[in-house]
């Protein structure tokens, strides 16, 4: 069989054209308004509500649609996105360094390794201040200076200071902003709070998205809900590698199950690996935990230059460490983006040169830092992050050098949608991390806030209107539907399916299995025969899944294996599918390095004459080769060059 | 090393509930006390045994899902950590280990050491919000905000709804939460003009789901894995003489 | 945002507590009123026995303080009905008990201020049966001075009154009311080992009910401004010492050291 078919029309992102700083405004200008009496009559489905579902379902219940927002955490303030720590940028210029709209749109395109959409990021950069003005009104405490006024702070590499943040706990208070606003819709009524439900699948009628099966998961109960547009803001799927730095929750199933009703999967292997992570410790960890990239602003990174050495990092002298970034990449040293970074330390530790028990780990180190600065300013710098560091480890980071290896920690890849952050299903939106979008093959920090509260804040109350308009006359939408009856018919039978096995083997146990194989397949670096193996590998593990899996209890209690069972078994399809773009994509960018495909000193090498697109996958069928859809980028405003930090 | 369990095992909410004894052997020190728990689940699950509810998400201490009661502790012996943060080395080689969940009438089991904390999302919905829509708000910097007030606003917004205050607090009483999205907002400009109605609209609401009162313990403050100062419960009793000598 | 329906003033929790901070404060206010009044009783000899009555004559006469006197009388009512239903309503709030408990971060008293509060009351009642009801409604003893006269309401020792209703009478005159010799009744009860034992036990759960009673009134009340606080605290210790030390020393004094009074 072959591995995937490729579809011979191109996509259309439906960009608008002409002059791109031009384009929202005159998009917006043209697209079509729902008057507010109609408002009343439409339902939307938000499901999700990390900073894009809470934003989303907050603004269209501002707006008079009657909103209904599901998430699995039992409320909607857990959901991943509060974990997010470092900041978010805009384009505010408050710090009169020279950022304008138009530098957070190169920095992002160009850090995206130029696979992103230009009209797309445009437009991010151009809302981005907005976002701040929002989040201010709200009450969200970002940290300020003495003046009264917001404090920024540089991140990720760029050479200007956008990142407004609160701590280290930036996306806890932008997403409890969002949460507030949308509890005081659903204290309004004008949304309704469906909390600890879980998206089973996706109805669609006629060829539109017209609602959703959900399953209670207090009790069990499968229910159909149903609306006008139905928008997933679900996030990402980094958790299909078992470890990560995303909520142990985390899934691609809502995703998934609307890629197999017809939403086309963009991009689905570029998967971000973050370069400052606590290492693996034991077989028995369940979870990775990010550490700030803003240590890198002053701590130096090196690992001994002798093979297994035996000494303490404190008693190898300065002549025997091996401060590789800087040695690499002069320019740019310690603070080069985090796709090169992560690489970097793979290769020192591939090449034995790895510390700590594990051997898969580099040395972070503030000495240096604390001699220049003093320790109370590196304390009052990163306290908190250092504390966090030593409950997990038991290790005093200003005594002793932190030890980090890079960990799986966002994807840029998700559902293909349209400027108007469409999918390829009439009236299937998708926002935040959970769409393909904005990032290309690189995200740069700070950026993945901006671009949820983009989305759901001025993006999508706007777009979706333009589909609606033409639903004003849409009855409710009937759940008695046969869609609705065979959707809840195959989630039922898929559930009784996994109930069934009664094998022996626990969800996690095949889970990390089929992390592990994609961490060294599908990780970091990739190559053909490794991409191939992968896909042999995770049959075979679907296989034992399906032949093994131990699912204890029922289906009508709260069943945490249950869930995790349904999420793994989408995982695994998945993974297939996300290999098959690593294998197609025969180029290295961004966070996709091909081994194949590098220059002499072992730097990405891009193909823009052949892989300028986004690759955006048909489902046909489980283990059906999929149908490639491009969709061709095309750069007017950023010239794609090589990225060089050296 | 090795450790006794006793964990509290309710199938669901009408069941009566009861202890049972659990011994997990081969613990490496390091591992969390969750991950203690996903070891002896897996064990429970290859054995056909129901594996213990309990709930968790970011395991990194920020969303506020995870929350045992361990040994007479919220979130267990370590002070500002997250039961998810507790690792066993804070524990001793055989030590016995009672597990119970969060114990307050307004947050029934749901199962095991899972509970319905939907109270705290009602609480809020009554007032914790600035109301303000999307599209309304002037320049980010068009009103400054002194640095002392915006930290002490910060300060009190850490808040991660994870109910250990009420599971601390002798009269399961919410007013460490209540107060801390009170204190977050009447600190900001943004939120002062709404603050009368919001301070009495959750007050009511926490009574109605509920809560008990506050009767000073500090147990709260104590056990609150993000520190969250009693000073904001003073503040809330302000902002409510103040409320009330208003109307 | 709209005002919701709100409940009756007093139904609602804080009000309730605010209601307990106010009453309490106002008896930690008596409390010093009444200490230092009883402390008159340590004054040695017939100047010392002549002043406490004289102090007790002025505290059930003077009108202002008998306005005072009635806000007492409500305040421990309210305080004690109010503690009763919070203490009630409280409980309620978990009706299935945790089997291991460590009171981490919380003070014995903070835990146990109903209980605390009951002993109070039970010596209250006592106290007052004691030496209040005695006073004002029983059989009590006149206080003669050192001559052998009876002494008039001013502290003035008559000479040649009878005693008649309780009045002074000197050939047929009235010269006012007669001192009582309230001295003389504390005198005596604090001649007894078990009255003794119980006014100094007593004192032990009025400690521990102020130690966390006063600076908690204060939070209530939302006086508490950063560092201020903790002066508040520390007064409230010294407080929760002082008073019940100064209280317990006077029968001590009474039963182990007579002769020092004389
Ligand atoms: C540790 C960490 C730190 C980060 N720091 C930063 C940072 O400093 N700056 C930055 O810009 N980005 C950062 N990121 C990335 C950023 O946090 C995320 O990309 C972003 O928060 C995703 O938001 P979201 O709204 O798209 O999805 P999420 O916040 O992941 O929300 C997903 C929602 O969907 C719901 N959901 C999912 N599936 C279903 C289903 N089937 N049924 C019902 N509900 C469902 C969930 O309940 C949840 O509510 C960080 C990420 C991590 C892991
Ligand atoms: C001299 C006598 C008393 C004094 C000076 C006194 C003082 C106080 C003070 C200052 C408080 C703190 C109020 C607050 O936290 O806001 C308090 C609380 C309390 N008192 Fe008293 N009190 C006295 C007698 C009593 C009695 C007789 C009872 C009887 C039952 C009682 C029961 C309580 C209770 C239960 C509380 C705690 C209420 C709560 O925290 O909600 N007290 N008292
Ligand atoms: S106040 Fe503290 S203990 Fe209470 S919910 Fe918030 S974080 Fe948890
Ligand atoms: S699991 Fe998120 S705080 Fe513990």
């Amino acid at each position: 069989m072959k591995l995937f078919s490729i579809s011979d029309k191109k996509l259309d992102g439906k960009c608008p054209t002409g002059p791109i700083e031009k384009r929202w405004t005159q998009h917006k200008a043209s697209i079509r308004l729902v008057s507010p009496a109609n408002k009343r009559r439409l339902d939307v489905i938000v499901v999700g509500t990390g900073l894009a579902g809470a934003s989303a379902a907050a603004a269209l219940a501002e707006l008079g649609y009657n909103v209904k927002v599901f998430c699995y955490q039992d409320s909607p303030r857990r959901a991943h996105s509060i974990a997010a720590q470092g900041g978010i940028n805009a384009a505010k210029n408050y710090m009169n360094d020279g950022d304008s709209v138009f530098r957070l749109f190169y920095d992002t395109v160009k850090g995206g390794d130029y696979r992103a959409r230009e009209s797309n990021v445009y437009r991010l950069a151009e809302v981005s201040a907005n976002i701040i003005d929002q989040c201010v009104a709200q009450g969200v405490p970002f940290a300020r200076e003495y003046g009264g006024y917001l404090d920024n702070r540089s991140f990720g590499g760029v050479q200007v200071s956008r990142t407004f943040y609160a701590k280290g706990q930036t996306g806890q208070q932008l997403l409890l902003g969002a949460y507030q606003a949308l509890m005081r819709q659903v204290g309004r009524g004008q949304a309704k709070l469906y909390s600890s439900h879980e998206m089973l699948d996706l109805v669609v009628i006629d060829g539109k998205a017209r609602g959703i099966i959900a399953r209670n998961l207090i009790t069990g109960e499968l229910e159909r809900h149903g609306a006008h547009a139905v928008v997933l803001c679900t996030g990402g799927y980094g958790n299909v590698f078992f470890l990560s730095t995303n909520a142990k929750n985390c899934n691609v199933t809502a995703a998934w199950r609307a890629h197999r009703r017809g939403a086309f999967f963009g991009n689905p292997c570029f998967t971000q690996i973050h370069p400052t992570c606590i290492p693996v410790s034991g077989d028995y960890q369940s979870k990775l935990t990010l550490m700030s990239e803003s240590l890198r602003n002053d701590g130096r990174i090196w690992v001994p230059k002798r093979k297994d050495d035996p000494r303490k990092p404190t008693e190898i002298p300065e002549d025997e460490r091996d401060y590789y970034l800087e040695r690499r990449y002069p320019a740019f040293g310690n603070l080069v983006p985090r796709d090169v970074a992560s690489r970097a330390a793979k290769e020192r530790c591939d090449a034995g040169y790895g510390v700590g028990p594990s051997k898969m780990a580099v040395y972070l180190d503030f000495s240096d830092a604390i001699k220049r600065m003093g320790r109370a300013a590196v304390e009052a710098k990163y306290g908190n992050l250092f504390e966090i560091y030593q409950l997990i480890t038991d290790e005093n980071p200003y005594e002793t050098p932190m030890r980090i290896y890079p960990a799986v920690h966002y994807t840029m890849g998700g559902l293909w949608v349209d400027y108007n952050l469409m999918s390829t299903i009439p009236g299937l939106y998708v926002c935040g991390e959970a769409n393909f979008s904005d990032h290309g093959a690189n995200r740069l920090g700070a950026s993945a806030l901006m671009q949820g509260l983009a989305d759901g804040y001025f993006v999508l109350p706007y777009t979706i209107g333009d589909y609606l308009a033409d639903d004003i006359r849409a009855p409710k939408i009937d759940t008695r539907h046969e869609a609705f009856e065979e959707a809840e018919k195959s989630v039922l039978e898929r559930i009784e399916k996994l109930l069934s096995v009664r094998g022996k083997t626990p969800v996690d146990v095949l889970h990390r299995k089929l992390g592990l194989t994609m961490w060294d397949y599908c990780g970091m670096s990739r190559n053909a025969e490794g991409l191939e193996k992968a896909l042999k590998i995770i049959d075979e593990l679907e296989n034992e899944f399906w032949k093994d899996v131990a699912v204890p209890g029922t289906d009508k209690e709260w069943n945490k294996e249950l869930e995790k069972a349904g999420r793994v078994a989408d995982f695994f399809e998945l993974a297939r599918l996300m290999c098959i773009d690593a294998l197609h994509r025969e180029e290295s960018c961004g966070g996709h390095f091909r081994e194949e495909y590098q220059t002499e000193d072992g730097e990405a090498l891009r193909r823009d004459d052949l892989f300028s697109y986004v690759a955006a996958w048909e489902y046909t069928g489980h283990r059906q080769s999929p149908v490639l859809h491009k969709e061709d980028l095309i750069f007017e405003y950023c010239k794609p060059t090589t990225r060089s930090y050296k | 090393m090795k450790v006794y369990l006793k964990v509290w095992r309710q199938r669901h909410a009408r069941d009566a509930g009861r202890f049972v004894d659990y011994t997990v052997d081969g613990i490496n020190p390091d591992m969390s006390f969750l991950e203690m728990l996903d070891v002896l689940n897996n064990r429970l699950i290859s054995q056909g045994e129901d594996p213990i509810a309990f709930d968790h998400d970011c395991r990194e201490g920020i969303c506020g899902t995870c929350g045992l009661y361990i040994n007479g502790r919220p979130h267990g012996p370590v002070a500002r950590a997250t039961t998810c943060q507790v690792h066993m080395r804070h524990f001793k080689d055989g030590e016995t280990i009672v597990i119970e969940p969060w114990r307050a009438d307004a947050f029934p089991v749901i199962k095991d050491l899972v509970v319905d904390r939907s109270a705290f999302d009602r609480i809020i919905q009554a007032g914790g919000f600035v109301s303000v829509n999307t599209g309304q708000a002037p320049d980010g910097n068009a009103i400054p905000i002194p640095k002392e007030d915006a930290s002490k606003a910060f300060d009190a917004a850490t808040c991660i709804g994870c109910g250990a205050c009420v599971a601390a607090c002798k009269n399961a009483s919410a007013m460490l939460f209540v107060a801390a999205k009170v204190a977050h907002l009447a600190r900001l400009p943004q939120g002062r003009i709404e603050a009368r109605e919001r301070v009495l609209n959750m007050l009511t609401q926490m009574e109605e789901e509920g809560f008990g009162g506050c009767t000073n313990t500090g147990a709260c403050e104590a056990e609150c894995p993000k520190a969250i100062s009693l000073e904001n419960i003073a503040l809330l009793n302000r902002e409510f003489i103040k409320a009330k000598c208003a109307l | 945002m709209e005002l919701k329906p709100q409940h009756g003033l007093l139904k609602s929790l804080v009000a309730k507590k605010i209601l307990m901070a106010l009453t309490g404060l106002f008896l930690c206010l008596f409390l010093v009123a009444h200490l230092s009044g009883n402390l008159q009783l340590l004054i040695p000899g017939y100047n010392g026995r002549l002043q406490f009555n004289s102090y007790a004559v002025f505290m059930t006469q003077f009108p202002l303080i008998k306005i005072i006197s009635y806000v007492l009388y409500l305040s421990i009512i309210i305080h004690v009905l109010d503690a009763l239903v919070l203490t009630i309503r409280n409980r309620r709030a978990r009706t299935v008990d945790y089997a291991v408990k460590s009171g981490y971060g919380s003070t014995f008293a903070s835990r146990n201020m109903g209980i605390l509060g009951t002993l109070i009351l039970i010596f209250l009642v006592l106290h007052l049966a004691n030496f209040w009801y005695k006073y004002k409604f029983g059989e009590m003893p006149y206080m003669v001075s050192p001559e052998g006269y009876f002494v008039s309401q001013k502290g003035e020792a008559i000479a040649g009154a009878v005693l008649r209703d309780g009045h002074l009478w000197v050939n047929g005159v009235d010269k006012g009311p007669a001192m009582k010799d309230l001295y003389e009744v504390v005198r005596l009860a604090f001649s007894q080992l078990w009255i003794v034992a119980i006014y100094v036990l007593s004192m032990i759960p009025l400690g521990y009910h102020l130690a966390h009673g006063f600076q908690s009134g204060f939070q209530t009340l939302g006086l508490r401004f950063g560092r201020a606080f903790s002066l508040i605290r520390t007064a409230g210790l010294l407080f929760a010492i002082i008073i019940p030390l100064g209280f317990a020393i006077i029968p001590l004094i009474f039963y182990f050291f007579p002769e020092k009074l004389n």
